[in-house]
């Protein structure tokens, strides 16, 4: 059974190179085009990890976890931050709302895989 | 597969460059909402990942100080005044440059890539000019490994997880997964702290691990894969080879690796004796099957979410569609044609029938056209940089206000619009709007307003460029026809028709030419642009007020309502939106005006009759004309005539048929198309008959007038 990937961002260019390294490793590939679409789709996809943007309109990424991880949908799957910025202030909020760890744009296939299995385990 | 994406990239960026300047626009406009804000900053802040993704360093460093800036803007660190809006605008055009050369090649000019830089470098907090984009931290796999064989060593590994952990969705039995790639892995639990049952906190953390990893990779990968628990355990990594090199705890730690080398299990890597509840529980809850066969419908439907689904189709595909529609139309024709000509004596069926088969066909065609119609909002949207480019270099203010901007407009006629625009609008700025201190002279505000609209009306589109600058400047366009020969020296113009003079072929403002506009196209070539478009273009000033240029265009170039008329035994088409009313002749509606000018009068009001076969040469304007139909006609100044037309045959679409690879341009004549019966029509440009007409008219009655004079 493939590990199935919930990708939200508001870049149709970053959702289509997730798709093709995704999809090209063997994961199930889903994606969201903002905040608020990603956790409207949670249920439906109910994938095995998440991977979020942090700057979209509707709802930003810390949105997205704080919601995945709260009463509602009391998500525990791996969520992954994609973020351009690397500072630490920035990973600790990310892990206070619940994320798991970050995927640093621009990333390679392989930082973007290597990332999803110290998450998932899953090699696809 | 990444080519594709990366255009993808390039499309996204067109979007993002247009999000971006609309919503500099309205921060222009006065409009500061934090959302506005939010929603530039996201455009920019996506060009830049999207071009770090393709390795675009020179947009990436460009877009991340102008993002820093937005940032400040943002957090409200920085206020946005004019000066900063002004140089965001500046930017926001040097950022399109620089998709524009990552996508086509080229240079920038590096002078003022440098000074912009340098100008958002004065906005930027000194500690923000960290430039580095390297992916942090990911080392691992994705380093690339030294070249030379490294040693194996054996690493000493302690990982004792905090309670908060767990809340982050991190699991070790994961971690230890990836650290097995690494190289053979010994994972050795330490359920040493472990309570009694009773005393077990359900959150609490009790359990560790003792990991034993040979590996050749050096330390940094092993931390890469602890890196998202950094801080949320307890954790120590210890090499053979580190203690090597440090003399004093020598003993001590070869002790303690001879220690776990001996007593721990010699299993291999994977799988391993792991704790069950932290472990297992991931795998312990498979997914649905029925949900996985899905997958692909699943993953489709969730691509078309979100705001505006919309799909991507070559142009060509719809050109083709485009084409046979157009052939279907014709076809319908013929087909019509065939059935009138049987001899069948009852054809009510297939009338009927009939009839259904052209509103499908007019429905498609709509649709067809649907697909190509765009907003003219980014077209706009690029005139707002012509008008900021070109006020800055004729040192003159001058804003651009658009309307309309969601008025959708056929593809071709967009990318076409564009240099007749651009240089309408130069013109406006140059010739048009005044100096600013003149303008406060005269009681105007400092700054010049040029309004760009766009609108539909009655099957056309209509765009209107007005500014509110110094107006046509009548004597001097006047003076410079005659002394050009464009008309005689005693010439009497109207108002209207020295206006439009600008648009003669050969009248060149050279006198007045700035380095701006004279770039050796004249308003004839705009006219030019507008005629090949099927649109006309006209004039219209106010001294002190400002001019208005309207440019009436077709909103498809591919089909078009026609009534079909016969003309001198010939059958041709004429544009049904540039008919107001037809009527039947009859000799006491005709009036005489001198020797050879008409008029009808048409329910008391007379208009002036201009006979199509004679205007095209198709007879002599003399001869006896049965009274036929008149089409009554509107031109864009308003003025009404009457074409008068044999006989009216019918009133169909048509397609559009281009002449210009064939004869080129014909006056009078504006496309062809092929009827039913397969023969070839002339589409007619009624306007242009009539500019035609009356413009030689006019120069017949100034010769006779001079004529008079003379003898």
């Amino acid at each position: 059974m493939k590990t199935k990937v919930l990708a939200i961002d508001d870049s149709r260019t970053i959702r289509n190179l997730l798709a093709a390294t995704l999809e090209e490793a063997g994961f199930e590939y889903h994606c969201a085009v903002d905040g608020r679409d990603g956790v409207d789709m949670y249920d439906d996809v109910a994938p095995d990890v998440v991977i979020t943007d942090i700057n979209m309109p509707n709802l930003d990424g810390f949105g997205v976890i704080e919601e995945l991880r709260g009463e509602g949908i009391n998500s525990k799957v791996p969520i992954l931050v994609l973020t351009t910025e690397s500072a630490p202030e920035m990973k600790a909020r990310a892990r206070d709302a619940g994320a798991t760890g970050w995927i640093t744009k621009p990333f390679d296939d392989q930082s973007l895989i290597f990332a999803l299995k110290r998450v998932t385990g899953a090699v696809a | 597969m990444s080519g594709s994406i990366q255009d993808t990239f390039f499309e996204e960026c067109e979007e993002l460059l247009e999000a971006m300047d609309e919503g500099l626009t309205a921060v222009e406009g006065g409009d500061h909402d934090p959302e506005v804000v939010n929603a530039i900053f996201r455009a920019v802040h996506s060009i830049k990942g999207g071009a770090g993704a393709f390795g675009l360093d020179e947009l990436v460093a460009f877009a991340h100080r102008f993002e820093t800036v937005f940032d400040e803007v943002r957090n409200n660190k920085v206020e946005l005044d004019t000066k900063l809006i002004q140089l965001l605008l500046r930017c926001s055009d040097h950022l399109s440059d620089l998709v524009a050369v990552a996508r086509d090649g080229g240079t920038t000019d590096e002078e003022h890539h440098d000074a912009l830089i340098a100008g958002l470098e004065e906005y930027m907090d000194d500690e923000e000019e960290d430039l580095t984009f390297e992916p942090m931290g990911l080392g691992g796999p994705s380093v690339p490994l030294p070249l030379a064989a490294e040693e194996e060593k054996t690493y000493e590994i302690r990982f004792r997880p905090l309670k908060e952990m767990f809340g982050t969705g991190n699991e070790p039995f994961f971690l230890f997964q990836a650290l097995s790639e690494l190289g053979p892995l010994k994972v050795v639990l330490d359920e040493s702290e472990l309570p009694g049952f009773d005393a077990m906190a359900m959150d609490d953390s009790y359990l560790a691990w003792n990991l034993t990893l040979t590996s050749t990779e050096p330390k940094s990968s092993i931390e890469a894969v602890f890196e998202f628990v950094e801080g949320l355990c307890e954790l120590s990594i210890a090499s053979d080879k580190d203690a090597e090199e440090e003399e004093a705890a020598l003993a001590a730690l070869n002790a303690a690796f001879g220690v776990s080398g001996d007593d721990s299990v010699t299993d291999p890597p994977a799988p391993f004796d792991a704790p069950a509840p932290a472990v297992t529980a991931p795998e312990a809850s498979p997914q649905p099957v029925e949900k996985a066969s899905s997958a692909k419908a699943e993953s489709t439907k969730s691509e078309q979410r979100g705001p505006k689904p919309t799909l991507r189709v070559d142009l060509e595909r719809v050109d083709r569609l485009i084409n046979a529609v157009g052939e279907l139309i014709i076809n319908h024709s013929m087909l019509a044609q065939q059935i009138a000509n049987l001899d069948v004596a009852d054809l009510r069926d297939v009338e009927t029938e009939l009839e259904g088969f052209k509103n499908l066909a007019r429905d498609i065609q709509e649709g067809v056209m649907s697909i190509r119609a765009q907003p003219v909002k980014p077209l706009f949207q690029r005139m707002a940089r012509i008008v900021r480019e070109a006020s800055s270099a004729t040192n003159k203010v001058a804003k651009l206000v658009t309307e309309g901007e969601n008025t959708e407009v056929d593809k071709t006629v967009i990318e076409r619009l564009s240099d007749p625009l651009t240089h309408i609008l130069r013109n406006a700025v140059d010739h048009g709007i005044e100096k600013p201190d003149d303008r406060e002279a005269i009681g105007k505000s400092r700054t010049g307003e040029i309004r760009l609209s766009a609108s539909h009306r009655s099957g056309s589109v209509c765009i209107e460029i007005k500014d509110d600058g110094a107006g046509v400047n009548r004597p001097r366009v006047k003076q410079i026809a005659i002394e050009k020969g464009l008309i005689p020296e005693n010439a009497e113009l109207s108002d209207s028709e020295i206006d439009n003079l600008l648009f003669l072929p050969g009248f060149s403002t050279a006198k007045e030419v700035s380095n701006l506009s004279g770039r050796g196209v004249g308003m004839d070539v705009v006219k030019n642009a507008v005629t090949a478009l099927g649109g006309r273009i006209n004039i219209s000033s106010n001294p002190g007020k400002g001019s208005t240029f309207t440019i009436i265009l077709p909103l498809t170039l591919a089909v078009m309502d026609g009534m079909v008329v016969s003309v001198a035994d010939q059958t041709m088409v004429v544009p049904i939106t540039s008919i107001v009313e037809t009527m039947r002749g009859s000799d006491d509606m005709i009036n005489s005006l001198g020797a050879d000018g008409t008029l009808l009068s048409i329910r008391g009001n007379f208009v002036p009759i201009c006979d199509v076969a004679s205007a095209l040469g198709l007879r002599n304007p003399n001869s006896d004309q049965p009274p036929g139909v008149y089409l009554l006609v509107e031109t864009e100044t308003g003025q009404k005539s009457a074409l008068a037309v044999d006989d009216i045959h019918d009133q169909r679409q048509v397609v559009i048929k281009s002449l210009d690879g064939v004869c080129g341009n014909i006056p009078g004549v504006a496309a062809a198309t092929i009827l039913g019966d397969g023969k070839i029509a002339m589409i007619l440009d009624p306007e242009n008959i009539l500019a035609a007409s009356t413009s030689s008219a006019t120069f017949d009655t100034e010769r006779r007038m001079s004529n008079a004079i003379a003898s």
